[in-house]
């Protein structure tokens, strides 16, 4: 075991002297705010169109002459969905001198970098981490983490009282993911929900994430007697299953509901095609669809901001999630007068109710967002219509 | 080798005694600051890591694609008693567990594929890794697919030093051990060493199970490290990530994968902030090491306080 050790010993000094050398430069008049995104990876789909709308809320600000007259920076690091590299960041982030840190896109890297922030008295603000435990440190909530999405309970809720009002649904049957945390607590919730209402859950079929044919499952439902099927699982799995469905004998225009897993590109090919796709129904954060001011307002500018970016795209849930997130946190700092972490996390924490493209939002006591869904109606395949279910 | 405590090995233990106060006391003056901590705790985990690979492909020349498995094995048994127990202890025995789970499961694995010649263990090992991450996805103990998140943090200069100056030991003792120079020899030609009456499947056997138990204390460090494990952080890609630090640093040379490592981290702290080009820069960099030293940093040699000029010891000391 003789070996190498002098080579450690210089990497060593190497990166103390390039640890020496990063010296953070103290600007009085910006505003530094880190954001720790999944930007390369198996999620940069959901982190890139993060970016881009942190990106243009901070031009916005900017160009409106900052907050406070202070002008707003970005540190944008990647974590490549690896929670080692999100800690790093948020480790560098820190260091850096931000006063906030917008991210991580998912539950999973969030989580990662939630005890960091409590250690270190910095909020990290989530736009799309939908898992109940993101925002909980063991039994209590952690005190630095928000977010600015509904959590995936609450989705089974909306759709329970989806099925219940809207589509006069007494009788559902549930097709759930066996596999899948997501798909079970989702058909728990709204279980629960749909018996409060008065409705009642035919059956609960389940199956294994791995299944591809559900045809005898799917016959066997066709013989019961109820209004609505609803599918708790991604579209993976659910574009399967509305596809198989809509080729069962009595169940060719049955109303399908789901929760936001539905929305995906994919998911008209995975049905057999978009002709399939009609009667189906699924709750979401947000949608392009809406007419209300800031919504239109919202999907033209951040077009036009990522077409002159370079690579234009339409607004999609995440890039509409994170803009609502960015402008809360610049409502917080305005709002503490303050660039100190600690005003900024009760400033925001004490948010009154902001007024966002995604709906009126605000925190509970476990700072989770209070705000309205998004019900989408897919009609051969193409969304025709948007109703906002309230909370 | 009669002498344990002879020169060469003194001032081994010197090096190694002055390194780990040189940086704690780098640590507590702040001088390395929580970001090159938490670079050098990634660079330490992935030394043991890249080690442990070494063993079966670079010493033995198996070639496994499936290490993430074993470390996700350690890494949620820690994960697992440290949600009941968030100590020391807890981590020793999760770590104890995880060691014992990836002896077998590695045992498993190896018995029947390693009887066979040619590059079966490659197919094995990736859809044994697979499995395991199916299983951790279904388990309910390890939380489904989102995982156990809010482990205790216990990762520590000490302690991390401590595993990897183990594991530099471990492993250079296997590899100049007898069973080593038996696994060197299987790499070198199966069939010669077979003539010369090695049972080369149980020296196979041997070495992958060894490198399965370093993989799986290296998991339990992570997850202590980083606050959450979930099991799609232990994909095919992280496999790939410890194989190219065996590959970069040299098939067999424990000090090159250690260098390598190093590189590896330097590089990731240099490309940090540049998200989408850090995976074309990091590529090319790789591509041009492969180009000019195709057989790693160090090929198979090693670096080692033997190459370090031996003052006036040398008339005194007639065998190493």
């Amino acid at each position: 075991m003789k070996k190498l050790i002098s080579l450690l010993v210089a990497f060593l000094v190497i990166g103390g002297l390039a640890a020496c050398s990063a010296t953070s430069e103290e600007k009085a008049d910006t505003i530094l705010i880190g954001v720790n995104l999944e930007l390369t990876g198996d999620v940069s789909v959901y982190g890139v169109p993060e970016r881009n709308a942190f990106e243009q809320a901070v031009s916005e600000v900017n160009a409106a002459g900052g907050i406070d007259g202070k002008l707003v920076e970005l540190v944008i690091y990647d974590n490549a969905y690896d929670q080692a590299k999100a800690v790093q960041n948020t480790e560098k982030l820190i260091e850096d001198g931000v006063v906030a840190i917008l991210g991580s896109a998912t539950s999973g890297m969030t989580m990662a970098i939630a005890p960091l922030a409590k250690e270190n008295g910095l909020v990290v603000f989530t736009p799309s981490g939908t898992n109940s435990a993101v925002t909980m440190d063991g039994t209590v909530v952690n005190p630095y983490v928000f977010r600015s999405c509904f959590i995936d309970p609450f989705q089974g809720q909306v759709l329970a009282n989806f099925a219940s009002n809207d589509l006069a649904a007494s009788k559902v049957v549930i097709m759930v993911n066996n596999g899948s945390e997501y798909s079970k607590e989702l058909a728990r919730i709204f279980t629960e929900q749909l018996n409060k209402n008065g409705g009642q859950v035919v059956e609960t079929a389940s199956y294994a994430d791995s299944d591809t044919d559900y045809k005898a499952s799917l016959t066997s439902l066709a013989s019961k007697d109820f209004d609505v099927l609803f599918i708790a699982d991604y579209a993976k799995n659910a574009g399967l299953i509305i596809g198989q469905a809509r080729s069962t004998a009595g169940l060719e225009t049955v109303k399908i509901i789901g929760p936001d897993g539905f929305e995906d590109p994919q998911l008209n090919d995975l049905a057999g095609g978009a002709q399939n796709v009609s009667n189906v129904y699924f709750s979401t954060h947000f949608s392009s669809l809406s007419d209300n001011q800031k919504v239109t307002d919202f999907v033209a500018s951040y077009q036009a901001f990522t077409k002159a970016a370079g690579k234009e795209e339409p607004a999609s849930v995440f890039a509409a999630l994170a803009y609502d997130a960015a402008y809360m946190l610049f409502a917080a700092i305005d709002a503490a007068d303050s660039t100190d972490p600690q005003a900024i996390r009760d400033s925001l924490e004490s948010l009154p109710a902001f007024s966002g493209v995604t709906g009126d939002i605000s925190f509970d006591a476990l700072h989770n967002a209070v705000k309205p869904a998004f019900l989408i109606e897919l009609n051969n395949g193409v969304a025709v219509n948007a109703t906002i279910v309230n909370p | 080798m009669k002498n344990v405590l002879n020169k060469r090995n003194l001032i081994t233990l010197v090096i190694i005694g002055v390194l780990f106060f040189v940086v704690q006391l780098l640590i507590k003056e702040r001088i390395i600051t929580a970001y090159m901590r938490s670079n050098i705790y990634w660079i330490g985990i992935y030394i043991i890591l890249g080690l442990s690979l070494n063993m079966i492909i670079g010493i033995t020349g198996q070639l496994s694609l499936g290490h993430a498995g074993f470390m996700s094995i350690g890494a949620f048994a820690a994960a697992v008693v440290l949600k009941t127990n968030p100590t020391l202890t807890g981590l020793f025995i999760g770590i104890g567990i995880g060691v014992l789970i990836s002896l077998a499961v590695s045992f498993v694995v190896a018995v029947p594929t390693l009887r066979l010649k040619g590059d079966y263990l490659a197919i094995a090992t990736l859809g044994v890794a697979e499995i395991i991450r199916i299983v951790l996805n279904n388990l309910s103990v390890t939380g489904g697919a989102s995982g156990i998140s809010n482990i205790k943090m216990l990762m520590s200069w000490p302690l991390l030093y401590t595993f990897v100056i183990l594991t530099i030991f471990l492993t250079h003792n296997f590899k100049n051990s007898a069973i080593g120079r038996a696994c060197i020899s299987i790499k070198e030609d199966e069939i010669a060493a077979e003539a010369m009456g090695i049972n080369t499947t149980k020296y196979k056997v041997i070495a992958f199970m060894f490198g399965a138990a370093l993989a799986a204390m290296a998991g339990s460090l992570f997850s202590t490290t980083y606050y959450i494990v979930k099991p799609d952080s232990f994909g095919v890609n992280t496999s790939i990530n410890i194989l190219i630090l065996v590959v970069f640093g040299g098939m067999g040379s424990l000090s090159g994968t250690i260098i390598a490592t190093f590189i590896i981290g330097l590089v990731n702290i240099v490309l940090q902030p540049y998200a989408e080009i850090r995976m074309i820069l990091y590529a090319l960099i790789l591509i041009i090491v492969m180009i000019f030293r195709p057989q790693g940093l160090l090929g198979s040699q090693e670096l080692s306080t033997k190459l370090l000029p031996n003052f006036k010891w040398k008339r005194k000391e007639k065998s190493s």
